[in-house]
């Protein structure tokens, strides 16, 4: 791939051309990652346990049951064959049957996953709301008070254990001053009213008109959500600080201001709209690190996501909704890291 | 040493020197003038100092805590701080949260210690070893690390525990496997451009082989972005650690580790605040210093990539 890529930019080929080349090498890289990533949750789910059949049936199964578990897992075949049909039945989206629920997991992933991107939809949204301004005003008036204010924002956001935070947070705004809901997504007698839709709550209720469990939904979202926002509004304004000081340093701005433009236009059109597209990349990967940081946040606001999903099923030794899950997981991260790649190639000329 | 009559001005001029008379004088100049832009900016001595006091407590506690951590006392549960014998008050059990505080600094200094031995070490191999061999070693090794990346760090420690059983030494090795790459990362992008530089023909000239150019010449030279990335890594590393404590994954009871004692404490919250929320802020202090240190030591040891 390297070889071709590298002959058709020396002989000018078509442009049609190079972005074929491009896309498949792009396709291939993609492959190969979810490759990996399936082959490293096989090892973990499925060589590593000490005896895999054990984690499946548990330890009061009879002799047939146990046996019966061993071929069908095809463990008296080689470990390559053994891969071959764990991929099999990934690709046909058969995660297998879940010890804890008795479900498929597919079908359980479906059924949480909704939670899990609800809530950190909203946190990256508060996190993009609040971490943009704050980090462009941090670098235009750099070495004031505001800049340090941020600045220890951002390291409190980083050096702060989110789920204790949660706990603090349940502490003050549910326990003590009663502002918020208390764990979970709604009041236990608002539960499986509107018909399920998105499988977000904020959206369903919104789509059946139901204003009292929006305002219930709402309030049982917006604690965990902050939460995860402030970690990820730590880490977005200080990337959005560091781009805009790369970029105010430049000499078009010096241009724009001799031409008389206001600094409102200065910043917001001219500085601000160079780092749109290395902005973009940033948000997208926080958003990534938002769905894997909720794990935590959802166990200590009982938040039925996929981060519950998977702790709970590993306290219950449920190898295949873990092993489901991770899968999913990693594969929703892959893609937003592909996503953002993509986007910056497509928005930055530069790359092209 | 003795080449002023004044020593301490005699010293200072002796490591500030322009002009070293020696390999091991400009060596220490250079340690000297590190460590004096390093200790001009106040908040990485704050976070050196608090780091300074959980070594120090960690390697006396057996002498500076107040009780046995261990010891439950039902009599006395759930006191509240400031209470008599309880600085910081007592658990469900009635222990002295102060002393499995100290303790558990142990056990936090542990982990710590192991994983970033582990994970930059083994980033090391593997980045130097893509980056010098190059062609498909360069490939594979890289796709490897690539295909780490992208998987999501907690979860993947999650699974990781979930298959091995749960203990401090299996959340080692499962926050470990997670945050090596990005070292393999850092350490063959130096290595890519150590390696074809003069020096390197030269001791290749002298018939130096590849394991000694790599162990001897191109490995210092990857240490210092490498420990700047580690202290900046210690934060994380505290609080996954942590994460997997609290979820029962790590340290089990009754072992006094930070994040198993908020679990605990969990239980408590909305009565007796302060079970949890002792471990929580001594997990925070901690991280935060970490994170103090490691903006100072990169301003110092990686100027260009320094926040002003």
């Amino acid at each position: 791939m390297a070889i071709a890529s590298e002959t058709g930019k020396g002989r000018h080929q078509p442009p049609f051309l190079l972005f074929l080349l491009k896309t498949g090498k792009t396709l291939v890289t993609i492959a190969v990652t979810m490759l990996g990533l399936l082959f490293v949750t096989f090892f973990i789910g499925r060589v590593m346990p000490v005896d895999p059949v054990l984690s499946i049936v548990g330890e009061r199964a009879t002799k047939e049951i146990y046996e019966a578990a061993y071929l069908s897992l095809g463990l008296d075949k080689p470990l390559i064959v053994q891969f071959f049909y764990y991929l099999r039945d990934i690709l046909q989206g058969d995660f297998g049957t879940s010890l804890r629920t008795g479900f498929p997991v597919s079908g359980d992933i479906i059924r949480v996953f909704p939670a899990t991107l609800e809530l950190a939809s909203l946190g990256t949204l508060i996190g993009i709301v609040i971490g943009v301004p704050l980090g462009v005003v941090a670098a235009v008036k750099r070495g004031t008070w505001i800049d340090q204010v941020a600045r220890v924002i951002a390291l409190i956001g980083y050096s702060m254990p989110i789920f204790w935070l949660g706990l603090i947070g349940l502490l003050v705004f549910y326990g003590i001053l009663g502002w918020v809901g208390g764990p979970g997504r709604l009041d236990i007698y608002y539960e499986d009213i509107v018909p399920t839709v998105t499988g977000m709550i904020l959206l369903d209720s919104a789509l059946d008109g139901n204003w009292v469990i929006f305002r219930n939904a709402f309030t049982h979202i917006i604690l965990p959500a902050s939460l995860l926002g402030y970690y990820s509004l730590a880490y977005i304004s200080r990337m959005t600080r560091s781009f805009m000081l790369e970029q105010l340093n430049a000499e078009y701005v010096i241009t724009a201001r001799v031409k008389g433009l206001s600094e409102r236009e200065v910043i917001w059109k001219h500085v601000f709209s160079n780092i749109k597209v290395q902005l973009i990349t940033v948000i997208a990967l926080s958003y990534a690190g938002l769905l894997e940081g909720s794990v935590l946040t959802e166990i200590i606001f009982a938040w039925p996501g996929i981060g519950s999903y998977i702790t709970t099923s590993l306290l219950s030794a449920d190898m295949n909704a873990v092993m489901g899950g991770t899968v999913v997981v990693g594969l929703v991260f892959v893609c937003l890291n592909i996503f953002s790649d993509l986007l910056y190639r497509f928005f930055d000329p530069r790359a092209k | 040493m003795s080449i002023s009559d004044t020593p301490n001005q005699g010293w200072r001029a002796w490591l500030l020197t322009d002009t070293p008379s020696s390999r091991r004088h400009a060596r220490l100049s250079a340690l000297y003038r590190g460590w004096l832009s390093f200790s001009e900016n106040p908040m990485t001595m704050i976070g050196l100092g608090i780091l300074l006091v959980l070594i120090f407590v960690a390697a006396l506690v057996p002498w500076l805590a107040p009780h046995d951590p261990f010891a439950q006392d039902l009599a006395a549960r759930l006191q509240p701080p400031g209470s008599e014998n309880y600085l910081l008050g007592s658990d469900g059990l009635g222990r002295d949260i102060l002393s499995r505080l100290m303790y558990g600094s142990r056990i936090t200094l542990y982990i710590v210690t192991l994983v970033t031995i582990i994970a930059p070490i083994a980033g090391l191999l593997v980045g130097t070893v893509a980056g010098y061999a190059g062609g498909w070693a360069d490939v594979v090794l890289m796709r490897l690390t690539d295909i780490f990346l992208a998987f999501p760090r907690l979860v993947l420690a999650l699974a990781f525990v979930a298959a091995l059983g749960a203990g401090i030494e299996n959340a080692v090795l499962a926050i470990s496997l997670t945050a090596w790459p990005p070292y393999a990362r850092i350490a063959r992008a130096e290595t890519l451009t150590i390696r074809n530089s003069d020096f390197i023909h030269a001791v290749r000239l002298q018939g130096a082989g590849p394991m000694r150019i790599i162990v001897k010449h191109i490995w210092p030279l990857c240490v210092s972005s490498l420990v700047v990335r580690v202290t900046l890594d210690m934060a994380g590393i505290i609080l996954a650690a942590a994460g997997l404590g609290f979820l029962g994954l790590g340290a089990q009871p009754p072992s006094p580790e930070w994040g198993a004692m908020i679990s605990e404490g969990r239980t408590y919250i909305l009565d007796h605040w302060w079970v949890a929320t002792m471990p929580g802020l001594a997990i925070f202090i901690v991280s935060l210093a970490f994170n103090l240190l490691g903006d100072g030591l990169r301003d110092v040891l990686d100027p260009k990539e320094g926040s002003n």
